[in-house]
């Protein structure tokens, strides 16, 4: 893995917000094909790390995607190599599930051209992969909150990009869902998609290949899921309040009573 | 869920909102103070000919296309604000109108020897300049268009500011107080074959603009961040809708004076019949604009004639009551409008 070229990697990277600087300093590198998650305290700069892997956010050091300047890129091009998916983000209830997941093949159409059949072709086993092609003709409005966020999850895989990063995307999503979600990165990554999320519950977060953990704005570990120190980190960043232990061959984090 | 779920095809709602402006545009032709009489005798009588041709059919198709500039200009605010609410005019472009309007009155509305076509084509002109002037005003205090809850807030404070000013104009010169009231009424009952085509000249180049840049309103219902991130140009698209916004409503305001909530009910009329992008979403919001006032321009005429009512008056009743009829099915259902 480290021989190859890494999907992101950033170098020095400042992020101030509202005139209070938020990441200090962040030096990170993402392995191409795996599943990255980063987890840490509430306000430890987690989603604005995704933001700036992103290139939402303008920042003082460097970010490259696949070893290109990422602020550099051009619009397009970089869409269609990074996929977003974002927290609480608004949808308006109007919009067609189908047309929703239909944006996602925006990067990859010219501005005022229908869509062609490769990109239906996308959106229809888009919609298969979050089981959400019952609903494609009603509107979101129509939808409870986890099946919205599963039309959004097919939205951002119908981009078919490298790259995709994802903020809390199990949110509202129900035990079996989030398993199928789990299933569906394990496929992604097999496909060699980079995957990063930034997820709030410890022991999905566990299952990732490797683990990023953050505290006030600054990179204290990153390790893989299955290492000791990484462990040791995680509990340290929660106050030792939590507890991780392997059970059946996986970790789980368990309150420390 | 009942009237929420029955969902039609854009393309015949758009049929039909045609079939429904053509059939409100032969009708309006067809009506007014002197009844059908004109149009039936309008092949052989000269008059009833003028009557018809010079007045009843432009300001019906007048009517027609200031509905249809200021419902596109309300789906344009509610896609790029993404609120339900905003209407056409929060960009300041009403008040400034009226302070315009205030203006050109005082300065030669007592004037005896200003001819009433000239004092109209002032006021026109001067409604416009007011609105325009306005909504730069706006974008300046807001610095750009970018942020888009500064943009309702400066657009608030303009608005508040300039009507004020207005008030004062008005309250410091009784004579002008009849044409302002008029002004801010709204009326249909002045234009011509000038202000027709004007108005759909403009109508015509705002649709294009409106069209091309829908996809980046379908974007934004996603969010800022999603919308940027499907690499969409996001700042000058804003600009551009922002001025057709400006040109559209402007235009209409120029021409109608103050036409209450069209605007603002037009698109959701439109939402509570089809759910689609906003490529149908503005060309339907267009038509249904212009259906909505060429309504309400016949009911103005035929409720009280041979007199006639300002049309704003009953815009403001009709689309008020349908708000509220909303809100209240909204809360008895649990849907969403």
């Amino acid at each position: 893995m480290s021989a190859l070229i890494p999907a992101l990697h950033t170098r020095d990277v400042h992020v101030v917000l509202g005139g209070r600087e938020v990441l200090h300093g962040v030096d990170l590198s993402f392995g191409a094909g795996r599943w990255t998650s980063i987890v840490g305290p509430n306000g430890a700069g987690k989603s604005t790390l995704l933001k700036v892997l992103a290139g939402l956010l303008p920042v003082t050091g460097e970010v490259f995607l696949f070893n290109q300047p990422l602020l550099a890129m051009a619009r397009r091009q970089r869409a269609q190599q990074l996929s977003w998916l974002g927290q609480n983000e608004s949808a308006s209830d109007d919009l067609r599930v189908w047309d929703v997941v239909m944006l996602g093949r925006m990067p990859h159409q010219d501005w005022l051209a229908a869509p062609s059949d490769q990109d239906r072709q996308v959106v229809e086993v888009a919609l298969q992969a979050t089981q959400a092609w019952d609903w494609r003709e009603r509107s979101l409005g129509q939808l409870s909150g986890g099946e919205r966020q599963r039309v959004l999850l097919a939205r951002a895989l119908a981009v078919q990009a490298q790259v995709m990063l994802m903020d809390e995307p199990l949110a509202n999503l129900d035990p079996p869902h989030q398993v199928d979600w789990l299933e569906q990165v394990r496929c992604l990554t097999a496909q060699h998609t980079t995957v990063i999320s930034v997820l709030h519950e410890v022991g999905m977060a566990l299952h990732a290949d490797d683990m990023v953990v953050m505290q006030a704005g600054r990179i204290v570990h990153q390790g893989a899921c299955a290492d000791g120190a990484t462990h040791r980190a995680v509990e340290a960043v929660f106050d030792h309040r939590i507890a991780i232990h392997a059970l059946d061959g996986q970790w789980v984090a368990v309150p420390k009573l | 869920m009942t009237g929420h779920c029955a969902r039609w095809s854009p393309l015949v709602v758009a049929l039909s909102l045609v079939v429904l402006c053509a059939f409100g545009i032969a009708l309006g032709s067809a009506v007014g103070s002197t009844g059908f009489e004109s149009w039936v005798n309008a092949r052989h009588d000269d008059v009833a000919w003028q009557i018809v041709w010079e007045i009843r059919l432009p300001r019906t198709l007048g009517a027609c296309a200031a509905g249809a500039l200021l419902g596109l200009a309300g789906a344009l605010a509610q896609g790029l604000f993404r609120n339900p609410l905003a209407d056409p005019y929060l960009l300041g472009s009403a008040s400034g109108a009226s302070l315009g309007v205030a203006v050109a009155l005082a300065l030669f509305g007592g004037n005896p020897f200003a001819t009433e076509l000239l004092v109209r084509l002032g006021l026109t002109g001067a409604a416009f300049v007011g609105a325009v002037l306005a909504v730069l005003l706006t974008l300046t205090l807001a610095r750009g268009v970018q942020h888009t809850l500064r943009l309702l807030l400066a657009g608030v404070i303009v608005g508040v500011v300039l009507g004020a000013m207005a008030s004062l104009i008005t309250l410091m010169r009784p004579d002008v107080l009849q044409g302002m009231q008029g002004f801010l009424l709204g009326s249909t009952s002045f234009m011509g074959w000038t202000s027709c085509v004007l108005m759909f000249g403009v109508l015509l180049v705002c649709l294009v603009f409106a069209f091309g840049l829908s996809r980046v309103l379908d974007a934004l219902t996603l969010g800022e961040a999603t919308a940027l991130s499907l690499g969409l140009p996001l700042a000058p698209v804003r600009v551009a809708l922002v001025c057709v916004l400006a040109l559209a409503t402007g235009t209409a305001v120029a021409q109608t004076g103050l036409v209450a909530f069209v605007g603002l009910a037009a698109p959701h009329l439109v939402r509570s019949l089809v759910a689609t992008k906003h490529n149908w979403m503005v060309l339907l919001s267009a038509l249904m604009g212009g259906a909505l006032l060429l309504a309400a321009d016949l009911l103005a005429r035929l409720s009280i004639a041979p007199q006639e009512m300002p049309v704003g008056v009953l815009t403001a009743v009709l689309g008020g009551g349908y708000l509220l009829w909303l809100m209240y099915r909204t809360q008895a259902t649990g849907a969403k409008p």
